[in-house]
């Protein structure tokens, strides 16, 4: 469904992706780890088109998103649902204002019909008696579950996951990853992850990709993974400050 | 050359700062156009967001109306005091009405108004779309399919074309009227004369070259800051970054775009 074709993209002299290449089929959680700075947010910004590579290609379901005008680039987009590490909700807006942005951008759907959508998606992530507060009022896992809730309101076919559990608490973490699993359950979406956290990799991944230096030197189950050969990637998910990788 | 040998060598570190200034300005001015025209190209397609406007209208007209009246009100009283005390000299008090009309209405009333707004508005829209940027909200829209320029640029610029002239018509009037409290009240000048002669060489083109510029003024600042927020980057150091910017720049780009506004309106 997703494939990604020899990306490479820097920021300056910072070259951050090398020939990145990797496919994920439609249905599976596929979850790319990767140290800090590896580029693993760059990555995921290629895929929804809000970074543009200096070569390769994204093309989903074959078509390639460099090759897109505005107009395309924009249907393609509503196909997605991401939820960022900061949850990124609108400070402006209250919680179902946020959840319900797209739904009022796109559909004929009435405020009420809206609203109804909003209450039902926060449901799902086990929020309840939240749709009138503002961002601000909000802890940190509940924002990124109104995030979740607002990923999900259209009814994507792909959501990403930007560091879904960073910065929080190991519980609202499982709850987090349980929710990733239940949505991919429920909707029957293609997901990409994107962690350093291995606890969560485990939980939520069909198969993972790891992600150094700039490119993709790992995929497999989460099985293959723990097995891996590769000293870099038993290094990384053993969490050892001892190999190949150095601490920059 | 390479930069390294030029900076060693001190004959050209002067014209090589100097082209490094002119080319920063270049792509500043260059970006700034791109998001002109992407703007334009948005901007009349719909969906129109008319609540989003007139949001905008109240936080970029409304709300900087009290400092643009208190600063065009002691600019007009300034003028009156400094042109009496210089006409005097030549038996000429008489104009000092005309004077403050004139000046008002032609150059202080929109210059003012545009360089209040570029500090009051423009480092409001630009901390405000920083904020947004670094905290990853301007990518959420863009995800969600929603063109981050239409939703959040062209309401700003729409309302600074609209609201500018606004507020420069208030400006005028009170700047005036601030002249008119120093000339008869303090400098005991007769008030029929003054204002007589204030509006003897008051013509309606004076007032609307002003509106026009003031109008212009208004797009470019909200223009400016909205691109400065747009590209903010760094956390919380970036965002006042991009304040700071779009202060200088919009205030710059007042006083230069004023020059060649008056040039072309006076023909």
């Amino acid at each position: 469904m997703i494939a990604i074709e020899g990306l490479h993209k820097g920021f300056g002299a910072k070259q951050v992706l090398r020939g990145v290449d990797l496919n994920i089929e439609r249905g599976e959680t596929m979850v790319i780890i990767g140290g800090s700075g590896s580029g693993k947010s760059v990555l995921i910004k290629h895929i929804i088109g809000l970074l543009f590579p200096e070569r390769g290609k994204v093309l989903i379901d074959g078509a390639d998103l460099c090759a897109m005008n505005d107009a395309e680039l924009t249907a393609v987009r509503r196909r997605f649902g991401m939820l960022f590490q900061s949850a990124a909700l609108f400070d402006s807006m209250n919680v179902w204002q946020n959840v319900g942005f797209a739904l009022m951008q796109h559909t004929a759907l009435s405020r009420d019909e809206v609203m109804g959508i909003a209450e039902e998606r926060l449901k799902w992530v086990g929020l309840t008696d939240v749709l009138h507060l503002m961002p601000s009022e909000l802890s940190g896992g509940m924002r990124k579950r109104v995030g979740l809730a607002r990923a999900i309101a259209m009814d994507p076919e792909i959501v990403l996951y930007d560091e879904p559990t960073t910065g929080l608490d190991p519980i609202m973490a499982d709850v987090i990853n349980r929710l990733i699993r239940s949505v991919q359950e429920r909707l029957g979406v293609t997901s990409v992850v994107i962690t350093h956290d291995m606890v969560s990799a485990y939980h939520v991944a069909d198969r993972m990709a790891m992600l150094y230096k700039g490119e993709i030197i790992e995929v497999g189950t989460p099985d293959e993974i723990r097995g891996s050969a590769n000293a870099i990637v038993r290094q990384f998910i053993t969490g050892s400050s001892e190999g190949p990788i150095t601490a920059q | 050359m390479s930069d390294a040998s030029a900076q060693g060598n001190p004959l050209l570190a002067v014209p090589g700062a100097v082209g490094r200034v002119v080319l920063e300005l270049l792509t500043e001015v260059g970006c700034i156009s791109r998001y002109l025209f992407q703007s334009l190209r948005e901007g009349v397609r719909p969906p129109y967001r008319p609540r989003d406007i007139f949001r905008q209208m109240e936080v970029l007209g409304v709300n900087s109306m009290p400092v643009v009246l208190i600063t065009a009100v002691f600019t007009g009283m300034v003028l009156a005091l400094q042109s009496y005390t210089g006409f005097k000299r030549f038996n000429a008090e008489s104009l000092v009405g005309t004077v403050v009309a004139l000046s008002m209405t032609r150059e202080l009333g929109p210059v003012l108004t545009g360089l209040i707004t570029s500090g009051r508005a423009g480092a409001s829209i630009a901390a405000e779309l920083g904020t947004m940027r670094v905290t990853e909200q301007i990518d959420a829209l863009t995800t969600m399919g929603v063109s981050a320029v239409k939703y959040l640029m062209v309401p700003r610029i729409i309302a600074g074309i609209i609201m500018l002239p606004v507020l420069t018509i208030f400006a005028d009037v009170v700047g005036i009227a601030g002249g008119y409290f120093v000339g008869v009240e303090i400098l005991d000048a007769n008030p029929t004369v003054y204002i007589k002669r204030t509006f003897d060489y008051l013509e309606t083109q004076d007032i609307i070259s002003g509106l026009i510029k003031a109008s212009v003024f208004g797009g470019l600042i909200a223009l400016i800051s909205s691109y400065k927020g747009f590209t903010a980057d760094g956390g919380a150091e970036g965002v006042g970054r991009a304040t700071t910017g779009a202060v200088v720049l919009s205030s710059m780009a007042v006083l230069i775009s004023n020059y060649f506004l008056t040039s072309i309106i006076t023909g």
